[in-house]
């Protein structure tokens, strides 16, 4: 999880990746969920930090947050078997 | 009182293709240092480093490699009287043999260089990169071949693609027999023999200028990963990195070869997160002045360290600092380039500093 924790994450939603050079750009979801992700928050408290943030609620929540997860996977920037528990 | 830096540089051919030596006198003249003076040292009137606006404050033909040692220490004598120097960084692959001769004639003389033994060159060259394998450095396979029949049973030795190199410059990746007999006639014409067949690693291409203190130990160290790469696969753009990995790896070599100067480590890091060092550059790559821009000045330290100063405790580097390469028409009148063609020479200080 160190280069999930190294990302550095602009205001604007850009992501510098310091190990491999690479950017990315989030939308504000993306970039809440980040951020939670970095401070160590479990499941539960993604989903509730989510709701609260964008005022919204439901299963979708759970299901884009695994999709994050899953495309944080295929670059590289959590292990494979990373899982929000 | 310390006496001015005075500093003689190679590789102004800033092309498509670049030479670093704009890059390393970019990067001297960065660190502004009272009374330094920068000396070009070109093998074409026509290379671009010789036009450029304050670059150089003298600049002068020299002889090609080909043609030995003893005109080099012909027309160096000559530039030291003219205008004087009391440092020479090279910084093409071709010439460093004969500087390196020169060394101990040139520090006798009062020039300084920060270059690395005979030794140290031929164990790094690609012929023999394999044998840094046995000392703890991940290296391709490879195969060093003279003649073309060799290539028919390459196959046995590792799968294609294979990438067919030239003993300086020049890659080529094959997929093909075909293709890797095109290549290697193809290296052999323009660079030369041997021809060197590496085994293909896909991943991501990552650099690292270092310099060693020919000691076994390190002065500096910045990475960089290309970000933008041209059809010649030159680095056009490139972020300076931080991975532990290449740091451990960037030690091994200093280690192992006790490397003097600078040089850049050419590393592939595989989806697996494997290291594998493709070419070990026995100088500055053209992408120096990142290592200035990030705040690590190599290039300097290497000219202090040239001169017999003790440098400045190097800051580390400022991750996330980028390069973005450009092409400029740059314009100049006839006179110098009169100058450059007849009398191979440009000189404007008339041996007094900035």
């Amino acid at each position: 999880m160190q280069r999930l924790r190294d990302l550095a994450i602009s205001d604007t939603g850009f992501v510098f990746d310091p190990f491999s050079g690479a950017t990315y750009t989030v939308n504000d979801t993306a970039r809440c969920v980040l951020d939670g992700l970095k401070r160590g928050l479990h499941r539960d408290e993604l989903v509730a930090l989510l709701a609260d943030r964008f005022e919204t609620s439901g299963e979708d929540l759970s299901r884009d947050l695994d999709d994050l997860v899953h495309s944080l996977r295929l670059f590289g920037l959590v292990p494979g078997a990373f899982e929000v528990v | 009182m310390v006496a001015p830096l005075v500093v003689a540089v190679t590789g102004l051919n800033a092309t498509d293709n670049p030479g670093p030596g704009v890059g390393v006198i970019r990067s001297l003249l960065h660190a502004r240092d009272p009374g330094l003076r920068v000396v070009g040292l070109a093998y074409d009137a026509m290379e671009p480093g010789v036009y450029a606006d304050g670059l150089v404050d003298d600049v002068f033909l020299i002889p090609y490699p080909s043609q030995g040692v003893e005109p080099l220490r012909e027309r160096l004598a000559y530039i030291r009287r003219r205008v004087g120097f009391n440092v020479v960084i090279p910084t093409l692959d071709a010439e460093l043999p004969a500087f390196v001769d020169l060394a101990p004639e040139l520090a006798a003389q009062g020039v300084g260089t920060l270059l690395p033994t005979r030794e140290q060159l031929d164990l790094r060259c690609k012929a023999k990169l394999a044998a840094l394998g046995a000392q703890g450095l991940p290296v391709p396979a490879s195969r060093v071949l003279t003649d073309v029949a060799g290539l028919y049973t390459i196959h046995e030795a590792f799968p294609y693609p294979i990438v067919v190199k030239g003993p300086y410059y020049g890659a080529k990746v094959a997929h093909t027999l075909d293709e890797a007999v095109h290549a290697f006639h193809a290296m052999a014409a323009q660079w030369g023999f041997p021809v060197i067949v590496q085994q293909f690693v896909a991943g991501q291409e990552l650099c690292v200028l270092a310099v060693g203190d020919g000691r076994g130990g390190l002065v500096g160290a910045v990475q960089m990963r290309k970000t933008v790469i041209t059809d010649k696969g030159k680095g056009w753009a490139g972020v300076a990195i931080r991975d532990e990995g290449l740091d451990a790896l960037t030690a091994t070599f200093m280690k192992a070869s006790r490397w003097r100067g600078p040089c850049e480590l050419e590393v592939i890091r595989d989806a697996a997160g494997g290291y594998h060092v493709l070419e070990v550059n026995p100088r500055f790559p053209a992408w120096c002045f990142l290592s200035a821009g990030a705040g690590m000045n190599l290039p300097f330290a290497v000219a202090e360290l040239a001169a017999g100063r003790a440098p400045a405790a190097l800051a580390d580097y400022r991750v996330g600092t980028m390069f973005v390469r450009i092409a400029l028409d740059q314009i100049t009148d006839m006179a110098p380039f009169s100058s450059m063609s007849t009398a191979g020479e440009i000189v404007r200080s008339e041996g007094a500093s900035r």
